[in-house]
């Protein structure tokens, strides 16, 4: 039994210490933004935010997490109440088969708490290591820049809360 | 007149000799520029060895910066001094050296000073450069005229004074530089000369790979003996190596040609520039470096050899994990990879054969954990997620310990986490392997064939 943080509230996880965190957000949680795509930390659809940092849940044993805090694309909003970063990509169709978009969202959140006005440059190397096969990069570098107006007008509030869950 | 005036005349007059002096040692003149050659007046055939030569003396890797345009200079080398900007090479007239005629492209390789007379600081690797032929300078000369140029006017160094002062340069020289040191041996095979030339000179392994005195200038006395690089611990070559098998001549070529070995693992920092440009050479010059280098290992010691011997032992039966922190995060986070049947590269090496693990400090594993190994765009490479936003410090200063303990067979390593705080400061930077000049096969086992 291990305790795991994750969206701001704790849960009693019974699992061994070299599940992937994935398995355990999908399987006992039903935590189902975060997607498995490769199994081996390569493609990045797997992404969630440990401590303010993106991590690959797939390749991310829970016994490393003791006392961390998770958050997953369901900690920053949902349909009614979307985060910044998600309303940006709904409104920029961000999402063409929508498998990599969640690992997409946070690894740019990750990247917009840290970095609240990054260069073109600096998203692009930001998330090069999440691939997306559908080629909708473009419009997901315009959604990126869409979420650094809408955190930057009055959405900033509702985006630290967000992330700090 | 005065005793004092006298001793005033000769003290002036002493000075006056050694500014002339100093002057003598310091000033170069200025060859005069030309007028940019236009690409067609060099021939195909020279343009294309001097290509090779240019990956062999591993050239873009300090004159571009990553994601940059080719050989345009401004990247920052951190030495102890301070960070030294590396320059536009490109044949842009106003900020590359498209006004360089071929004589002063050979005196800034021969003895490191420009066309204009300045003295290059000794990161630009002359102490080398100068055993280059005039053949094979002329070949470069030829290749970067003939690249696209590039206006990139070149960034100030971060040097104090006295540093920033060029003229100290020609001290330095004069202390450290000796001039074409290659000598041809004539009793050892061509193959093994050819190697001992382009390693000494163009390729400049012991720029990385031998120790730097208090001056910056390789220590002589110490050959191959392990230096530092952004970083990194760049391994003793010599009988100190820390690889648990002693490397062979076979064993060398297949990591420089392809970047890996079964049994030595996959070449990453900074020499996975390195090996991505030896993969497009000519074979028979990495062939050449490999038997050189061979000879420069030496024949393996019987410590050496009882060593292997143990790792081999070890291999068959290797202690149960305990139950420490380390050993259940190596278990769940390295061992699916690290211990699966998969052969390298798509598998990890098993970690008895890794020679970060033997190393003198684990400034290189917890490199590679915090970084992992990025894939090398347009081919199938090594990959290995990083580490260093799911693992704390201590996570990884644990599994380090516990991987020097099982793996390494050495005593352990002290400051860990301090070692570990510093790897994670610096992680960006030197890590990205950038697609080499030329399109690779898929399969890196066939980079060779057409």
């Amino acid at each position: 039994m291990m305790s795991l943080k994750v969206n701001g509230h704790d849960h009693q996880i019974d699992a061994d210490g070299d599940t992937p965190l994935l398995y355990v957000l999908r399987e006992e949680l039903k935590l189902n933004a975060a997607k498995f795509g490769c199994g081996l930390g390569q493609c990045g659809a797997c992404t969630v935010i440990v401590d303010g940092k993106a991590v690959l849940s797939c390749v991310t044993p829970l016994l490393l997490l003791e006392g961390r805090q998770v958050t997953t694309l369901e900690g920053l909003g949902n349909l009614d109440a979307p985060a910044p970063i998600q309303r940006a990509f709904m409104e920029e169709q961000a999402a063409q088969c929508g498998y990599c978009i969640a690992g997409m969202m946070m690894r740019a959140q990750a990247l917009l708490q840290k970095n609240p006005k990054p260069t073109d440059e600096q998203i692009r190397a930001e998330l090069q290591p999440n691939l997306c096969r559908c080629g909708t990069h473009m419009r997901i570098l315009r959604a990126v820049h869409r979420a650094v107006r809408l955190m930057d007008s009055a959405a900033l509030p509702s985006a630290t809360t967000g992330s700090a869950r | 007149m005065t005793s004092s005036k006298i001793v005033a005349g000769i003290v002036a007059g002493l000075l006056a000799g050694g500014v002339i002096a100093a002057f003598a040692v310091a000033w170069r003149p200025a060859i005069p520029a030309i007028e940019p050659p236009a690409p067609q007046s060099f021939d195909a055939n020279l343009v294309k060895r001097g290509r090779d030569l240019a990956a062999i003396g591993n050239c873009n890797d300090c004159h571009t910066v990553r994601g940059g345009k080719a050989f345009a200079g401004g990247l920052p080398v951190p030495t102890p001094f301070g960070a030294i900007y590396s320059s536009n090479i490109t044949p842009d007239p106003e900020t590359g050296i498209g006004r360089w005629s071929e004589a002063a492209f050979r005196r800034a390789m021969r003895s490191g000073v420009d066309r204009a007379g300045q003295h290059l600081y000794p990161t630009f690797p002359y102490d080398h450069f100068t055993n280059v032929t005039d053949e094979d300078d002329r070949a470069l000369y030829a290749f970067l005229m003939t690249r696209q140029g590039v206006h990139a006017p070149a960034r100030a160094n971060e040097l104090a004074f006295p540093l920033n002062q060029r003229f100290v340069v020609a001290g330095w020289k004069l202390l450290f530089l000796r001039r074409e040191t290659y000598r041809v041996d004539s009793a050892q095979s061509t193959e093994w000369n050819r190697g001992a030339y382009l390693v000494e000179g163009l390729a400049h392994c012991g720029a990385c790979h031998t120790p730097r005195n208090a001056l910056g200038a390789e220590r002589v006395s110490a050959p191959f003996s392990g230096g530092d690089v952004d970083k990194w611990h760049a391994y003793a070559l010599d009988a100190r190596s820390p690889s648990p098998l002693p490397w062979d001549t076979e064993a060398l070529y297949r990591y420089l040609r392809h970047g890996w070995d079964a049994y030595h693992g996959i070449a990453r920092g900074p020499m996975a520039e390195v090996v991505s440009n030896l993969s497009s050479v000519q074979e028979s010059d990495v062939h050449a470096i490999a038997v050189y280098m061979t000879s420069v290992f030496g024949p393996p010691t019987q410590e050496r050899l009882r060593k292997e011997d143990a790792a081999w032992a070890r291999l068959k039966s290797l202690p149960a994990p305990s139950n420490s922190p380390g050993a259940l995060i190596y278990a769940a986070a390295c061992a699916p990879c690290h211990e699966s049947s998969r052969p390298l590269p798509y598998g990890g090496v098993n970690l008895i054969w890794s020679t970060a693990l033997s190393a003198p400090d684990p400034r290189n594993a917890a490199n590679i954990i915090i970084s992992g190994i990025q894939p090398v765009e347009g081919e199938r490479s090594p990959i290995m997620p990083g580490f260093g936003s799911s693992m704390t410090d201590a996570q990884i200063a644990a599994l380090l310990n516990y991987l020097r303990g099982r793996f390494g067979n050495q005593p352990g390593w002290s400051d860990v986490e301090n070692t570990v705080r510093d790897a994670r400061r610096m992680q960006t930077v030197f890590l990205k392997t950038q697609p080499g000049p030329h399109n690779a096969p898929g399969d890196p086992m066939q980079r060779d064939k057409p």
